[in-house]
């Protein structure tokens, strides 16, 4: 396997996304995997707190030197925080992307989503497959 | 890092009161401009020709052109530009054409513009063709707009979504945003194709009502011939949407596939890719659109079309009007029209022999603009990039049919040549024929920190232009090489030589690779740097 890091408290989506969950409410960002294989990440938007996402929706976007994603959500609720300081520098997701890279908070209606996601050890064997 | 210049800015070498032309004395009234639109101060250059001059031939110096070497620039097809488009492009009775000139003064234009919509529609197998588009992009607007407006005059406004596999260029889903539609990704399969289980659920699923059609390049980004072409059509058809094809790749389907035969309702033609006009540099560009009988009411416009036939000829014993010789210039008629006595683009030029366009005095005129009955509009001042009409015009009429099917036959062998060296020394993700570019992974398992970036670099110091890198999306570390027709078999062993060497270099010295380009103008750009802080600087626009 790479020598990304997958931390085994997280859950994680196929599209990079990691979920941390406390009571109702959902912190997301992006993986080590993901912030690796972006290269160095220039720009990123989010959708504003107060907004609903619905499960599958995207909630922003991350731009590299390489290329443009979406952002998505696995869980439907409402973004009740955003971290905004990473609009200025968004190289705190290369740097640490677990840490003061997270990127929004969802208070979930319904965390049963979270249930088909990937744990650590499937989200390694998913990304030593790709 | 030094913020020293290459070369000083023009405006920084000259001097108060030096002239480069003596401008000849006025010959028309002269006319006061508005006090509002004068300006005090305007800096210009002041500078003598020879000044000039060598200014430029310096920066020239500093930049890399197909002039200079090979340019696999995929997805781009950056072809040799041949001299005579320019010399074309260059007749007086074109280069001094004015744009507002009246119809019967432009016969000459409009017949030359009315040919290539021809020669256009043959080649692709569409009926009717508009110039007006400004570029791909353009072109691609274009399409979805008439896709749009076909599905809403038809009481099926409902139809909202375009599908577009992950291959796709940046380009097709920002299109659809544009025209205010949404997207509807569809995965690729393990060989490259469009994932036909996807497709099926997505045509007849929940969303069949929904689906306006289908946008998808051929050959895909990554080179390759979609197999599944004809099911991924009637598939889209069935569920109701059209069929827009990205013409992008067209250097590999010219005179041996007819988009329009596949069952394609639309697609754009890149004239500075496919039909050798420049390309980069500020082009400009030119991105005609073909389309079938059900959407030619909606082309942009205007169009040029015979608004007056011919009058049938009488004996005159005054100058007889000169003799166009038939497109292929007398040259063996294609192979491909074997069996038939028709070759495949012998309609270029077919109506050329009945002795030109001459406009005879106290005629109306034969040629005109032409709004089309339902047209989505104008997208570009007066008629489009004329000037790249032209050189394309040249382009074809050159190479005449067997020609341009030469064209897509040594495009497609470049290609798969280069491909089948390169597979020793590099990952080849999708081993299959490829047809005018072809994918490699630009990575090594035995030397990590080497990436497709890297390998990039060090190509310029070989003096090879770079491929295009991390496209497509899908591919990691993706270099897409695609090498054009123009270039001989021993240019093609040099670049796969460089490659070669590339290789073992990034085994042995990484950092040599990493430190690349160490022979350009300028080392290794600082492309986070660039991309984060933006320096523009922009007058402001002065009120209307």
């Amino acid at each position: 396997m790479g020598d990304w890091k997958t931390p085994a408290n997280l859950r994680y989506a196929e599209t990079d996304e990691w979920f941390a969950v406390d009571g109702d409410v959902v912190t997301i960002g992006i993986t080590d995997y993901a912030q690796d294989q972006l290269n160095d990440i220039v720009y990123v938007e989010f959708r504003d707190a107060g907004d609903d996402v619905d499960a599958g929706d995207s909630f922003g976007e991350v731009e590299s030197v390489k290329a443009a994603s979406e952002l998505y959500s696995a869980v439907a609720g409402e973004i009740i925080e955003v971290n905004s300081a990473l609009e200025d520098s968004p190289e705190t997701l290369n740097a640490d992307p677990f840490g003061a890279g997270w990127m929004v908070k969802v208070r979930a209606s319904d965390l049963a989503p979270l249930a088909g996601l990937m744990d650590a050890s499937g989200y390694d064997a998913y990304c030593d497959s790709r | 890092m030094s913020t020293e210049l290459l070369q000083p800015l023009i405006y920084d070498i000259g001097s108060p009161g030096r002239l480069g032309v003596n401008l000849p004395e006025c010959d028309v009234p002269k006319v006061e401009l508005p006090a509002a639109l004068m300006r005090e101060e305007l800096a210009l250059p002041e500078v003598g020709e020879v000044q000039v001059v060598r200014h430029f031939v310096k920066l020239s110096k500093l930049n890399y052109s197909i002039d200079q070497g090979m340019y696999p620039l995929g997805s781009c097809t950056m072809k040799y530009n041949p001299k005579i488009n320019e010399d074309a492009a260059r007749l007086p009775g074109f280069a001094q054409l004015h744009p507002l000139t009246d119809e019967s003064g432009s016969q000459g234009a409009l017949f030359l513009m009315h040919e290539l919509q021809k020669w256009l529609g043959e080649i692709s197998g569409f009926p009717a063709v508009s110039l007006t588009p400004a570029a791909g992009a353009q072109g691609e607007f274009a399409g979805i707009l008439m896709i749009r407006q076909y599905h809403i005059d038809r009481g099926e406004g409902q139809r909202d979504l375009i599908l577009v596999p992950n291959s796709a260029h940046g380009t097709n889903p920002a299109t659809v945003t544009m025209a205010g539609m949404d997207v509807l990704e569809l995965p690729s399969n393990d060989q490259g194709n469009v994932d036909m289980d996807a497709l099926h659920a997505a045509c007849e699923g929940e969303l069949r009502d929904r689906i306006a059609g289908m946008m998808i390049t051929v050959p895909s980004t990554l080179g390759l011939f979609e197999s599944t072409i004809l099911e991924v059509i009637a598939t889209v058809h069935d569920a109701g949407g059209l069929m827009y094809m990205d013409g992008a790749n067209m250097n590999a389907l010219m005179a041996a596939v007819k988009p329009g035969a596949l069952g394609f309702d639309v697609m754009h033609y890149n004239l500075h890719k496919t039909f050798s006009t420049p390309h980069g540099g500020g082009g400009p560009g030119s991105g005609a659109v073909g389309v079938n009988e059900k959407l030619a009411p909606y082309l942009p416009g205007p169009i040029v079309e015979m608004v007056e036939e011919q009058p049938p000829r009488t004996p005159s014993p005054g100058p007889v009007p000169p003799s166009v010789p038939p497109l292929d210039g007398g040259r063996n008629s294609s192979e491909l029209g074997k069996g038939s006595s028709k070759s495949p683009l012998s309609s270029l030029g077919g109506d050329l022999g009945g002795g030109g366009v001459g406009v005879r005095d106290a005629e109306p005129p034969l040629y005109g603009f032409v709004m089309p009955e339902k047209s989505i509009g104008r997208l570009k001042a007066f008629h489009g990039n004329f000037g790249m009409h032209l050189r394309a015009y040249a382009y074809i009429r050159v190479y005449g049919d067997s020609g341009i099917r030469d064209v897509t036959r040594y495009a497609v062998l470049n290609a798969n040549y280069l491909r089948a060296k390169l597979m020793a020394t590099y990952t080849v993700p999708y081993p299959r024929y490829c047809g005018h570019e072809f994918v490699l992974e630009g990575h090594f398992a035995d030397a990590e920190d080497v990436h497709a970036l890297d390998i990039s670099k060090r190509l310029m110091d070989y003096g090879f232009h770079p491929p295009t890198n991390y496209f497509p999306l899908i591919v990691p570390e993706a270099l897409l090489i695609e090498p054009t027709e123009t270039e001989t078999k021993a240019e093609l062993d040099e670049f796969v030589a460089a490659m070669e060497k590339i290789a073992e270099e990034a085994r042995r010295d990484p950092e040599l690779l990493r430190q690349a380009p160490h022979t350009a103008p300028v080392r290794r750009l600082d492309e986070v740097r660039a991309a984060k802080e933006l320096v523009l600087c922009c007058a402001p626009a002065l009120p209307h």
